[in-house]
């Protein structure tokens, strides 16, 4: 099943299965190594719709809720 | 022959710029420290080279202008020296196989090696350099090992014949990473923990105010304990009997006695109110302002070079978003606390003209520098807790009301926080010494100057009349909305020079308690000195600029006037 990383439950895995948006979002996550294929933890999320931090390997990422709307995951 | 240090954010290139060249570049634990290009010269097997330190970049495809700054720069190169971080062999990787596209002489350095060990990370540097075809050696710059190796390879820089699929870059990284990277995971330790505690509301947000309360008492401690111990003891026993003595030789009188060494109270220096270039000129910048200055800076560098920093940006970023500006606005208003020309610059890690401009715009009017904090301190300290409790409580407020009236009426996007959260690190010792040393010295090179071409001008003012001839014609705003004594207009004129100075000359004026927080107040928001102005000016374009400037001189006026209805209301 795929959700959404903002509906991702924190300290839940995920494997990244794809990113909705046009070039310039998918570039952007992309440089930053968030694509798809890749393995996610949840770290943590702020209150009101605020920013979600993601781990990646050693690397930690906070991002916006709006574009963490657009990453869909399935949990493992 | 043109030499470039390129990588991502944070990896380290501005440490091994000075580690190469020797000069001294100011580094940190966030992404985005440098954000101009640093040019410096060093020499390769007995031949000069031109060393540049390229901005942090995450790929070659330029998406903002520190990119497009970086990918010009790349494309005049002739040697690249890749810097990679170990623990983030992925992204490094992404850059350097870009870099190998360019087909010109490359060498890899895998930076921040000492890490990975302790990360449980093993990577094969030999594989690479097979793979790639390319030179790689292994640093820790901050500490400096492996710089020397990396010195003596530098003219062995090839250009690499890997071929591959661009479009299918990500697995091609996966397959060399899958041949030179070991991993063997650790259990979750301390570190881990306090990554996860800090950054998770629950227990983030009362970390983050608790560590805000320590930074603002431990600043005043370290900041009061030095004056006290140190620079008002120097002063008063052996600055002024030299001073005094000096005072004798020019006759206790005239212009030039007046000029350098002021008015005598009562027979001896009063370093608030004798007004002389030698006395007051140079107390303020360096009695009363330096030493708090030295702990602002000592304070920050720990909170910079430890990773907290983006953390904060994330905590904030509920707050900021309201006014239009995503958490990292937060960097540059916690560098403007010190000095508002550094925290200008900083508006640049802010994407969107929208963000620059309101981050910019509330910086200068509600973050005062250190230096007029320091003022502040000396000047309501003796009020106790009122007085400077009225003063920053109306900044604060005003950042917010202001902030969220900008973010209607300014039209544009503001950018998501997308930022990286580094890992916690030990402060390097010698690093955050020579970090606190650089700003310090500029701090004094630009203070001092500025410092007593004030006090010449203010004097030179006053004996020309000029001063009293401005303090009449503004005398009516001074006088009816703000009730203060026409004498202040002094002050704010020489507050565009600098704001220190500008509460230095309240003093001697004997005001009530509500004039010295109406003051206060006023001065820190009306306008930024002049030194920030010119970094504005260049940051935001002359028109935005001069909007923002308006803006700073009708709030200050307001929250002035409102500010004094309200203290006269309530009787103080």
């Amino acid at each position: 099943m795929m959700i959404a990383l903002t509906n991702m439950p924190v300290g839940k895995k995920g494997i990244i299965k794809d990113i909705d948006g046009g070039y310039g979002i998918t570039h952007n996550l992309d440089v930053m190594g968030i694509h798809t294929g890749i393995e996610v933890t949840k770290v943590s999320k702020q209150w009101m719709r605020g920013p979600v931090t993601i781990r990646i390997g050693n690397n930690e990422i906070a991002l916006g809720y709006g574009m963490a709307t657009r990453i869909m995951v399935e949990l493992i | 022959m043109k030499v470039l240090l390129v990588g991502n954010p944070n990896v380290g290139k501005s440490v091994i710029f000075s580690r190469l060249t020797g000069l001294n570049v100011i580094s940190s634990n966030y992404p985005g420290t440098s954000i101009d290009y640093t040019k410096g010269y060093f020499n390769i097997q007995g031949e000069r080279a031109e060393l540049i330190d390229v901005p942090g970049i995450y790929s070659l495809e330029p998406t903002c202008k520190t990119e497009e700054i970086a990918v010009k720069l790349i494309k005049n190169g002739d040697v690249f020296i890749n810097i990679i971080d170990s623990t983030n062999l992925e992204r490094g990787l992404n850059l350097a196989l870009q870099l190998i596209q360019y087909k010109k002489p490359l060498l890899i350095v895998l930076n921040l090696f000492d890490e990975t060990r302790r990360l449980g990370v093993s990577i094969d540097i030999k594989k690479i350099e097979q793979i790639l075809g390319v030179p790689c050696v292994a640093t820790c710059a901050l500490t400096g090992e492996g710089i020397k190796e990396l010195k003596s390879k530098i003219g062995d820089a090839t250009i690499s014949e890997y071929v591959f699929d661009y479009s299918q870059r990500w697995n091609e990284i996966g397959k060399i990473i899958n041949e030179v990277q070991e991993i063997k995971y650790h259990s979750p330790k301390i570190t881990e923990k306090l990554r996860d505690a800090t950054i998770r509301p629950i227990t983030g947000i009362p970390i983050l105010i608790l560590v805000l309360l320590l930074t603002f008492a431990l600043i005043r401690f370290i900041g009061e304990g030095l004056i006290g111990a140190v620079f008002e003891p120097f002063f008063e026993k052996a600055w002024s009997p030299l001073i005094l003595r000096l005072s004798e030789l020019l006759g206790q009188s005239g212009f030039f006695h007046d000029l350098l060494i002021g008015k005598l109270v009562g027979g001896d220096i009063d370093y608030g109110e004798s007004f002389g270039l030698l006395t007051t000129g140079l107390f303020i910048p360096l009695g009363a302002v330096l030493p708090y200055v030295f702990a602002f800076y000592t304070v920050l560098a720990v909170l910079e070079d430890s990773g907290y920093l983006p953390r904060v940006a994330v905590m904030v970023d509920n707050i900021t978003r309201k006014a239009g500006m995503n958490g990292t606005a937060i960097i540059p208003m916690l560098l403007g606390f010190g000095c508002n020309v550094p925290g200008a610059l900083a508006t640049r890690l802010l994407k969107s003209r929208k963000e620059k401009f309101i981050a910019a715009t509330l910086m200068s009017i509600t973050v005062p520098c250190m230096a007029l904090q320091a003022m502040l301190f000396g000047l309501l300290g003796p009020y106790g807790i009122k007085g400077l409790g009225i003063v920053f409580g109306t900044l604060i407020i005003v950042w917010f009301i202001l902030g969220l009236f900008l973010n209607k009426i300014i039209k544009g996007p503001s950018r998501e926080i997308f930022v990286d959260i580094p890992p916690y690190r030990i402060p390097y010792l010698r690093g955050l010494a020579k970090k606190i040393w650089m700003r310090l010295r500029w701090f004094i090179k630009e203070a001092v100057p500025f410092m007593l071409l004030g006090v010449l001008i203010a004097n030179l003012l006053y004996s020309l009349g000029i001063m009293q001839f401005f303090s009449g014609i503004t005398a009516p705003v001074f006088n009816h909305l703000l009730d203060l004594p026409p004498d202040a207009v002094g002050a704010m004129i020489m507050g565009f020079l600098r704001k220190d100075l500008a509460v230095g000359m309240l003093i001697p004026l004997n005001m009530s308690l509500k004039q010295l927080i109406v003051a206060s107040v006023v001065l820190s928001m009306y306008f930024p000195c002049v030194a920030t102005f010119a970094v504005l000016l260049k940051e935001l374009g002359l028109v935005d600029m001069l909007k923002s400037t308006l803006i700073m001189i009708l709030v200050a006026l307001i929250t002035g006037s409102v500010l004094n209805a309200a203290l006269t209301l309530t009787g103080l």
